[in-house]
């Protein structure tokens, strides 16, 4: 039953790693304004985008990110065998509409605020297991869309809490390659839906934590690596009560979190922002991996990074009818 | 000047009831049960006549919170009541609070169509 | 062999985990949050004083100036929201915005204004009582209710 590529319970390793060749991340004014500005290829200066609606927004959003990547080297939507991409919106239409535009033969994946590590995760092993050469991992969200699906009206007078999180205006998108030069990815972490009962849509860092650390712990676990073997393990949009929370947890497992931890969510903005807690959505992860952080291991500031997308896997129906969130996180090492 | 402090404190202290449920039943408590707790509150004190006393004493500051909008309701059914039996209590509160609902409809409506949200 | 029920291990893992977020998580302002909440609604319904003593002083009922107020109120609401300053301060006064009628405009506005693009119709239209409906519907099944009750005892 083993197959040569899996390690322990939930890892695959890659005996042809995907190269990643290009990336960009598209982001929105608030995200531009925080501490990672400049690394972002472009900033999107009004939520509109140009559209006449948040949704239309989002999904150019997406699709000019995904066209920006492909230009870096020369390609055209043509030039590129299958796109895997997802978003918050229901029924993922940004993701779906701007596939519509592109045309690139489409896999359409929801995975919450983890899509980012899921498509990564996806395309790597399609192309490892020689299906594809050339495969675009993406994910966006739009703050005011998902605002107006997942909570309240944006105009309604409602008190903010510590814990609550601001959805990123952000996309990101990365084109993989069989062969050439760039970071790869060496091996992923398929995590399990963890529920530890947390039923507070305002704090979804806590909710997502136990299934970041269940993750990381299996990862660590299936590969028989010590702790210090990557230069930064990422979590994705925790934010700051949750990223305590999993720090805590990692302390249980016997992970030593510090100091080469931190959080995606955490990250994006400064404090004076107004974000109480920190980023979420899609795209949050999307940007950072696709700005910053790309940029650091390019830089030779890291050179072995490990990405853990966590995602929150409610609907507002079944928040409604009392039901607990219930989590998932996907571990993907970016090695240069 | 005293109305204008007894509303003050009377509508301060409605707000602050309002706070406190809030944030002690976070997150199970959101604004929509606080508007319709309040109105239910207000209809069901003003039925066992705990509403009034605290109307005479605040003035708007008993009357704009919106269990004043409950007490306003059940007052008006209570009266046609008096006047006309059971149908009274079909349409006496809609009468009462007739004004107040149709402007909340309409200058909600008109408010909605002209402006647009934020981002 | 007596073996753990593993429904009993989840709900001793759940409350563990509880146990570790009461420690981390920062508790509610309360004190801050109930000082805004109570001066933002005061200051509210003191203006709505104003305006009622005002219409009082040019002779009008009683009954009519209250509606009046009311209805000025709820106007201001629906303007404010309208021009994206109401939400703003329901951020800081939480039920200091949320009880006073503006706070029903408001949320009466705020579900209709998002959407616009769904169409006057089933957009505006119908998501204005996403939020009043349910209130009136409670008040006007309370206040009925209590009137059938005085009807029986009465007769």
């Amino acid at each position: 039953m083993a197959s040569g590529k899996k390690r322990g319970k939930q890892t695959v390793v890659f005996d042809n790693p995907p190269v990643l060749t290009a990336w960009s991340a598209v982001v929105g004014p608030k995200e531009g304004d925080g501490p990672w500005g400049k690394d972002f290829d472009f900033i999107i200066d009004d939520y509109m985008f140009g559209e006449k609606t948040w949704e239309k927004a989002e999904t150019k959003m997406l699709r000019e990110t995904i066209k920006l990547t492909l230009s870096k080297r020369f390609f055209t939507p043509e030039d590129v065998e299958l796109l895997l991409a997802g978003d918050l919106l229901n029924q993922t239409v940004s993701s779906n509409f701007a596939a519509r535009e592109l045309q690139i033969p489409y896999l359409g994946l929801y995975g919450a605020c983890s899509t980012m590590a899921e498509s990564l995760v996806t395309g790597s092993m399609l192309m490892d297991g020689g299906f594809f050469e050339r495969v675009v991992a993406a994910s966006c969200s739009h703050h005011y869309a998902s605002y107006r699906q997942y909570r309240f009206p944006t105009e309604q007078g409602v008190q903010s809490t510590p814990s609550t999180q601001w959805t990123a205006t952000a996309a990101g998108a990365i084109l993989l390659e069989a062969g050439g030069t760039g970071p790869r990815v060496t091996s992923a972490t398929i995590g399990k839906v963890i529920d530890m009962g947390q039923t507070d849509m305002a704090d979804m860092g806590c909710a997502m934590a136990p299934a970041a650390a269940d993750t990381i712990k299996t990862h660590f676990d299936d590969l028989g690596r010590s702790t210090d073997y990557y230069d930064l393990v990422v979590t994705g949009d925790l934010a700051k009560i949750g990223m305590a929370a999993a720090e805590q947890l990692f302390i249980r497992d016997g992970l030593v979190p510090k100091p080469n931890y931190s959080d995606c969510g955490v990250l994006l903005y400064d404090e004076t922002q107004g974000v109480d807690a920190g980023g979420s959505g899609c795209g949050c992860c999307a940007a950072m991996l696709c700005g910053p952080l790309l940029k650091k291991i390019v830089n030779g500031d890291i050179s072995k990074l490990l990405l853990v997308a966590t995602g929150a896997l409610m609907s507002p129906t079944t928040s409604f009818q009392g039901e607990s969130i219930p989590a998932i996180a996907h571990a993907v090492a970016i090695e240069m | 000047m005293g109305s204008i402090f007894m509303a003050f404190l009377i509508g301060g202290a409605l707000c602050l009831i309002g706070q406190l449920i809030m944030d002690f039943t976070k997150p199970a408590v959101t604004p929509g049960h606080i508007l319709v707790g309040y109105i239910t509150a207000g209809a069901v004190l003003s039925g066992l006549g705990l509403y009034q006393p605290l109307v005479d004493i605040g003035g708007t500051g008993a009357t704009i919170p919106l269990s004043g909008f409950g007490h306003l309701l059940t007052q008006g059914t209570l009266k046609a009541v008096e006047q006309k039996g059971i149908l009274g209590a079909l349409s006496g509160g809609a009468e009462a609070a007739a004004a107040g609902i149709t402007a909340a409809i309409v200058f909600g409506y008109i408010i909605a169509v002209i402006f647009n949200p934020k981002g | 062999m007596n073996v753990p029920n593993p429904d009993k291990l989840k709900k001793i893992e759940i409350q563990e985990y509880d146990n570790l977020l009461q420690q981390i998580k920062p508790k509610p302002a309360i004190f801050t949050n109930c000082v805004w909440a109570f001066t933002v609604g005061g200051l509210i319904c003191m203006l709505a004083q104003i305006i009622q003593n005002y219409l009082l002083s040019t002779g009008m009922s009683k009954i009519d100036a209250s509606s009046i107020t009311s209805v000025t109120m709820i106007f201001l609401g629906a303007l404010f929201t309208g021009i994206g300053i109401y939400d703003e301060l329901g951020k800081k006064a939480g039920a200091g915005t949320i009880v006073p009628i503006t706070g029903f405009a408001n949320a009466i506005v705020a579900s209709a204004m998002e959407f616009k693009r769904e169409g006057y119709v089933f957009g505006v239209g119908a998501r204005l009582f996403s939020v009043a409906g349910p209130t009136l519907v409670f008040g006007f099944a309370v206040a009925v209710l209590i009137g059938l009750i005085k009807v029986f005892f009465t007769s």
